[in-house]
């Protein structure tokens, strides 16, 4: 250890406010920028999946009217 | 070499070696940056000239240097996209540039500070401060020319161009301190000496390096792939890969 107590340490040698603030920063940054990468990529994920089941929503809807279109019409009640 | 080329420019390629690495780059990272950071803050010993303040150094020098090499990096890149069209360095630019945006600012802010009971000021317009200011704007001119552009090829290119063009930038910064006079410090790793402090202050900033170099790659890796996931989303891997996410 450089220093002889914990207290020394936080104070550093009256210098213990510029050094603190800079790891403090260092960290809240570092920190949220990792953090915001990661729900980023969630996220992106997130609005494929919803892409891809609108789209499959879609096609199912088209190719129930298609059959409808090119058979023979059946009546079906939707009460 | 060419189908080596040519796989490395496959997005579906890289997002399974970038999976793979991801873990290690992260865990290796954490681990090296905070052995660092702790033998700098607790156990080197104190600076006989600026006491305890010099213990900045430790994020200091690993976020200026990446700061500068991140932007070589993009240059690299930005070669790469103008002559092969290689789709996958322009997503490295895209993806990359916000974070060396925040380390130029962290590089600055932890300068500043450090200058404050060191020089006696917060900031001086010297070569080597203003130089890094640039540095700053040039990044955030790569991230809003490309936010300005909805054609991708066209922004592709625009981006390449700016990041080319802002690299004369980069010796600037290096050799500030030797052209100009300037408050700041020469340079505390060069290639060919042997580093002018003791090891107990140099092996804690080369391991802060190192560990801050692994978790820019990690950074790299998790936002080019959003960023190929969402270009991508086409293609049949992307859907199968994130359908089978869901279950």
């Amino acid at each position: 250890m450089a220093f002889d107590s914990f207290s020394a340490f936080l104070v550093m040698g009256g210098h213990g406010p510029y050094v603190w603030a800079c790891y403090g920063v260092f960290f809240i940054l570092m920190v949220a920028m990792m953090v915001w990468s990661v729900i980023r990529r969630k996220a992106a994920i997130e609005s494929c999946r919803r892409g891809y089941e609108l789209q499959a929503g879609r096609s199912e809807q088209q190719a129930v009217r298609g059959s409808a279109a090119s058979f023979t019409r059946v009546n079906v009640s939707h009460d | 070499m060419w189908q080596f080329f040519h796989k490395l420019g496959s997005p579906k390629w890289f997002f399974g070696i970038a999976t793979r690495l991801m873990p290690w780059l992260l865990a290796g990272g954490i681990l090296l940056l905070m052995a660092g950071i702790v033998w700098g803050l607790a156990f080197a010993p104190r600076d006989y000239l600026q006491g305890n303040s010099y213990r900045i150094i430790f994020i200091h020098v690993p976020t200026a240097f990446l700061a500068q090499s991140v932007y070589i990096m993009m240059a690299v890149a930005a070669v790469v996209t103008l002559v092969w069209r290689m789709k996958l360095a322009d997503v490295f630019i895209k993806a990359v540039a916000p974070v060396g945006l925040v380390l130029t600012f962290l590089a600055l802010f932890t300068g500043a500070v450090w200058g404050r009971p060191t020089w006696g000021t917060w900031w001086i317009w010297d070569a080597r401060l203003t130089s890094m200011l640039i540095l700053l704007f040039l990044y955030g001119g790569v991230i809003a020319l490309d936010r300005a552009i909805n054609d991708e090829k066209s922004a592709a290119r625009a981006v390449a161009i700016l990041v080319l063009v802002g690299v004369v930038n980069i010796p600037i910064i290096k050799y500030s301190v030797e052209w100009w006079n300037t408050l700041h410090q020469p340079a505390t790793f060069k290639l060919t000496d042997k580093p002018s402090m003791p090891a107990d202050m140099w092996v804690p900033l080369l391991l802060s390096v190192l560990g801050l170099y692994l978790l820019f790659g990690w950074l790299a890796c998790l936002r080019m792939q959003t960023e190929i996931l969402l270009r991508e989303q086409r293609t049949r891997w992307v859907k199968e890969y994130v359908m089978a996410g869901r279950g």
